[in-house]
């Protein structure tokens, strides 16, 4: 018999019971709650008379809507200005009560963006099954975990459950070998990815990312890749476990300890996928092949290098792609032929739960350190993934290099990743993001996004138009 | 769950690729607390030529007239003919919430994103898959016809053109039985108790670490 994967050992350990018509009741491990997919749930159980199945399987903490500037921040709750934002806000609050469910509150200095939060705190560790109302929980299977987002039914049958009725996806390896260049990170390595498979490629898929690269990576680096699988159609994306994995959780405020630190470790050292083991496909890529990214338009699968130019429908033969082609580049104000350096961000954002980790602030800062923000953007945003990553990053003192550079230093929060909160884009603006997604009005009503990697967007806010930092970095030794 | 049986219903186009659940419904409109009320909203940067705010009304608001659901041909749709990978992007069961509020109740696409189509079924909401090619040809037909209606029935998996041809279709039988009976599947989860206990049971005594922790 063919060995298992990383994906087939975790669906394995969590079934409960396969039912004929091929659908399965799943355990879940951890649920994570926020304020914008929840409050439609609660309101279920209490119609439906139900209590949660098992309240120390929940963590909540606000993290969409919240005000990243720090005067409107100090009200905490009653001092968030928009009254629908406080509204969706204050439900939390009020169902955590009514429910006696752990919350990590707007000020507290643990809160921060939900999918930055569970890892940081321990809350979520290797081998769990891990969701939450949001797509980007695919994030968490970078500990090991089969991780991903669900929609409000289900939180509210998870709720009422503590399990899900699923069915088993197919397995697919993405497998990077060799090293990456200086300046390339994992978000680049992410929308490389997604320019290769396209945003339906990972669809009907759990991913699996190996190979020397992902070896190599960090946590935080795996996080992002892990957070962009959806972005490739994926729900979920996972890293097998190894010794990275194990001093990342190690001492984290909700890990085991002592003797159970011991037996986990042993249980966890088993979350990879078998030599043996069987994918139903994959997609391999050379680290060397991979340059910095940038997308152009509309879809994460509408990236180049930075390198590269804006393509020509005219010269794209399939109709439906030359029309899609076609239709960005007129959302985006783009010409076809254009250098992507040429492109020139109105404002920056770094942050979201895609690179708001402290070594994306590292790498943002690195970028910055004694330069000044260039001419003609209006704005960049810095908005740590947490408290503590915001504390850590004012130890380092990253806060004052953005600062000096003249950059504003933000309270963590979901921020200009989507817009719920103050922090938007306005019609027609260019936005250098390291977040995850540049459809249509996702950063305010007709901005206009670029994926970028923290190091990029820090790199164009001082340029004032993308640079390939890979000549940066050449030109500084 | 509203259950769906069968419905006879004139279709719209929504005849572009990669719809995202922002562009289905914009994120200012996630700050409800509600489950109702997202229809007028459907599609909102697309089909009014302003920025929609939570709460206004959108019947005084300018409607872009180059949109299809503005259209008079297609007013009064319940089924929704669209493209590759229709609802990519986020979780937000907003999505098939401000669909079924507009009025759809059917979805035929060459492909969904996975979220996006477990999400239709929790709301009586039909997602059809079928070959590229044949949507292609509904659309050809729909174009070419005012008033193209379709009629979908779920029990036989059956999708009846005007001119009598019938088009089969796939579903997995225990979403099927759901939408059939409108029923809610946290009562069938529950009939599963015991197994539900026993898995925890057995899950605390061989990794205590999960438990007890986070309270």
């Amino acid at each position: 018999m063919a060995g298992k994967t990383l994906y087939d050992k975790l669906w394995d350990n969590h079934l409960v019971e396969q039912r004929d018509d091929g659908t399965a009741i799943i355990y879940i491990d951890r649920h994570l709650i926020h304020e914008v997919t929840s409050p439609q749930a609660f309101e279920g159980l209490r119609l439906a008379g139900r209590q949660p199945w098992r309240l120390d399987a929940n963590l909540a903490v606000p993290d969409h809507n919240v005000p990243t500037e720090s005067e409107e921040r100090k009200g905490g709750v009653a001092g968030i200005v928009d009254p629908i934002s406080r509204l969706q806000v204050q439900t939390l609050d009020d169902n955590c009560d009514a429910f006696n469910i752990v919350e990590i509150p707007i000020n507290d200095i643990r809160q921060g963006i939900v999918h930055v939060v569970g890892p940081e705190q321990g809350a979520t560790l290797p081998g769990m099954t891990v969701v939450c109302g949001d797509s980007h929980t695919s994030t968490h299977g970078a500990l090991g975990a089969l991780a991903h987002g669900i929609g409000t039914s289900e939180v509210e049958h998870v709720l009422a459950t503590q399990c899900l009725i699923q069915k088993k996806m197919k397995n697919l390896l993405i497998r990077i070998d060799g090293t990456l260049q200086d300046g390339v990170s994992a978000k680049d390595v992410a929308l490389a990815v997604i320019g290769t498979i396209g945003t339906a490629g990972g669809t009907g898929y759990a991913i699996e990312f190996g190979g020397d690269v992902i070896r190599a990576m960090s946590m935080e680096g795996r996080m992002t890749m892990c957070n962009m699988s959806i972005e490739a159609g994926a729900r979920m994306g996972m890293v097998a476990v190894d010794d990275t994995t194990l001093e990342y959780v190690k001492g984290r405020p909700y890990a085991p300890t002592a003797q159970q630190w011991e037996q986990a470790v042993a249980t966890w050292r088993e979350l990879h996928t078998d030599d043996d083991a069987e994918f139903d496909r994959v997609v391999t890529l050379r680290a060397e092949d991979i340059k910095p990214q940038v997308t152009w338009g509309t879809s994460p699968e509408m990236v180049l290098p930075v390198d590269g130019v804006i393509p020509d429908p005219e010269k794209i033969e399939d109709a439906g792609r030359a029309q899609a082609t076609r239709r960005a580049l007129e959302y985006m104000g783009l010409k076809p032929g254009m250098a992507i350096t040429d492109i020139r961000p109105d404002r920056v954002f770094i942050g979201s739960c895609t690179n708001s980790r402290i070594e994306d602030l590292r790498e943002a800062a690195a970028q910055i350190r004694g330069r000044k923000v260039a001419q003609g953007i209006k704005q960049v945003l810095v908005v740590p993934g947490s408290g503590q990553v915001k504390a850590q990053a004012e130890a380092e003192g990253l806060d004052r290099v953005f600062i000096e550079a003249g950059m504003e230093w933000r309270e963590p929060g979901c921020s200009m990743c989507l817009a719920m909160n103050a922090d938007k884009l306005g019609p027609g603006e260019h936005c250098a993001s390291t977040s995850n997604r540049n459809f249509e009005g996702r950063q305010g009503f007709g901005g206009r996004t670029h994926l970028v990697s923290p190091a990029m967007a820090a790199a164009a806010a001082i340029a004032g138009h993308f640079t390939d930092i890979r000549q940066c970095a050449e030109g500084q030794s | 769950m509203k259950a769906f049986t069968q419905l006879k219903g004139l279709v719209a186009p929504m005849d572009r690729a990669n719809v995202d659940t922002d562009l289905i419904i914009p994120k200012q409109f996630l700050k409800s607390i509600k489950r109702s009320g997202f229809g007028p909203n459907l599609f909102d940067e697309l089909r009014y030529l302003d920025e929609g705010q939570p709460g206004e009304d959108c019947s005084k608001r300018p409607l872009n007239p180059d949109f299809p659901l503005n259209f008079d041909r297609y007013q009064g749709a319940s089924v929704l003919l669209a493209r590759e990978n229709f609802g990519c992007g986020s979780s937000r069961e907003h999505a098939p919430w401000a669909l079924e509020d507009y009025g759809f109740r059917c979805i035929i696409a060459p492909s969904y994103a996975d979220i996006f189509f477990n999400n239709c079924f929790k709301n009586g909401v039909l997602p059809v898959v079928l070959d590229a090619q044949v949507v292609d040809e509904l659309f050809t037909d729909m174009y070419a016809q005012e008033g193209y209606s379709l009629e979908i029935n779920l029990q036989a998996q059956t999708i009846t053109t005007p001119t009598g041809k019938v088009i089969g279709f796939e579903v997995d039988a225990f979403r099927k039985n759901c939408l059939l009976n409108g029923l809610d599947d946290i009562g069938i989860t529950l009939q599963s108790a015991d197994s539900i206990r026993s898995y925890q049971q057995k899950l605390r005594e061989s990794s205590p670490w999960l438990f007890d922790v986070v309270q």
